[in-house]
């Protein structure tokens, strides 16, 4: 027998068992109504739990991507402090940064069209479910009991498919979403650590940021005690001749209470 | 459908395959079992796609509010080899 004789027989025997009968038909219908709102509702969690699980990823990009900004801009200023260490040091943390940024966009890619094929199901059901009944009422309504039970059978085994597919597309949704939620609770873990420098927290936490600090005060420090000597700017290797002295120093220029013109 | 068939595509919904398509079909359906039935991972997912798809394109898609029992029920297209071997093993399988 194929493949596809043997999945039908088999698949729709389950679905069909999970409806197991109740005593009176009419009961069947109702029972069977009930069950399907139960995994409709259902079907309505797995898509929010998903939802929920996508926008957290989607955060923790944003995260990631203004940490690595960060370090691009510290690259940059160290740099420019001729401080090539520093420079080098952001920029591979920066690199390690990219590795993880490209995996989470991977994840988002997966948990959008898990939602997306789970949005699809839950519409598919909804429209099986309201066809349910509708039919329910006809069948109730039109047919003598004998009748009835043949009616009912079609409905019950036609939808009880769906809901066995549809079961299914849930439990595979909720089980990637679990698998998603332990890897980005490891990412919240190793940013909260620190072991990924996580300078969103405000403030220059960090090692580089603190020693680029430290490098402006102390330039800071250099530029105010040259003007307290009277120099224009500190002494620096390689600069042409020093100001002559006696040479009028701009910052002197001006004596207190006159007014320049 | 009088002379048609309604196949289910696991998480994708139903479809109306003409009759005059099965034949196709059934040989798509056939690599995939043996490839099923040997174990054989490489040979497998594109074996199960190639049905998916002939499915697809030879089918139109089966009226959402009908409450129809479809003729032939097929795995979706990211079932592992184990997944696909456990459905026919008749086990499982969960429903609802």
């Amino acid at each position: 027998m194929s493949m596809m004789k043997r999945m039908s027989m088999i698949f729709r025997a389950k679905a069909n068992k999970a409806l197991d009968r109740a005593e009176d038909p009419r009961e069947t219908l109702d029972y069977s109504y009930q069950r399907q709102l139960e995994l409709l509702a259902n079907v309505r969690r797995g898509v929010a739990d998903v939802a929920t699980s996508r926008k957290r990823v989607e955060l923790q990009v944003t995260q990631l991507e203004q940490q690595a900004a960060k370090l691009q801009g510290q690259a940059e200023k160290a740099l420019q402090m001729d401080r090539e260490d520093l420079a080098r040091e952001a920029l591979t943390r920066k690199s390690g940064l990219a590795q993880q940024i490209s995996d989470l966009q991977a994840q988002h890619a997966q948990l959008q069209g898990e939602e997306e094929k789970l949005v699809l199901a839950q519409q598919r059901l909804q429209a099986k479910v309201e066809a349910f009944r509708t039919r329910k009422e006809t069948i109730k309504a039109t047919y003598t009991a004998a009748e009835a039970q043949t009616r009912i059978n079609e409905a019950v085994s036609g939808i009880g498919e769906e809901m066995g597919d549809v079961g299914l597309a849930v439990q595979r949704a909720e089980d990637k979403t679990a698998q998603m939620q332990a890897r980005a609770g490891a990412i919240d873990e190793l940013i909260a650590s620190g072991a990924l420098d996580d300078v969103t927290g405000g403030g220059p936490s960090d090692d580089i940021s603190r020693e680029l600090e430290s490098m402006s005060h102390q330039s800071d420090v250099e530029l105010e005690l040259a003007r307290l000597k009277g120099l224009s700017a500190p002494q620096a290797p390689g600069q042409l001749g020093a100001a002559e002295p006696g040479a009028a120093d701009p910052l002197a220029k001006q004596t207190e209470g006159e007014t320049p013109r | 459908m009088s002379d048609g068939l309604i196949v289910r595509i696991l998480g994708e919904g139903q479809y109306d395959v003409a009759a005059t398509a099965l034949d196709r079909l059934n040989e798509l359906d056939a690599a995939v079992e043996s490839a099923v039935a040997a174990g054989d991972e490489e040979s497998f997912r594109p074996a199960l796609l190639a049905l998916l798809d002939g499915v697809r394109t030879v089918g139109v898609p089966h009226a959402a509010d009908a409450l129809d029992e479809s003729d032939l029920i097929l795995p979706h297209g990211e079932s592992s080899l184990d997944e696909v071997r456990d459905l026919l093993a008749d086990d499982g399988l969960i429903p609802g």
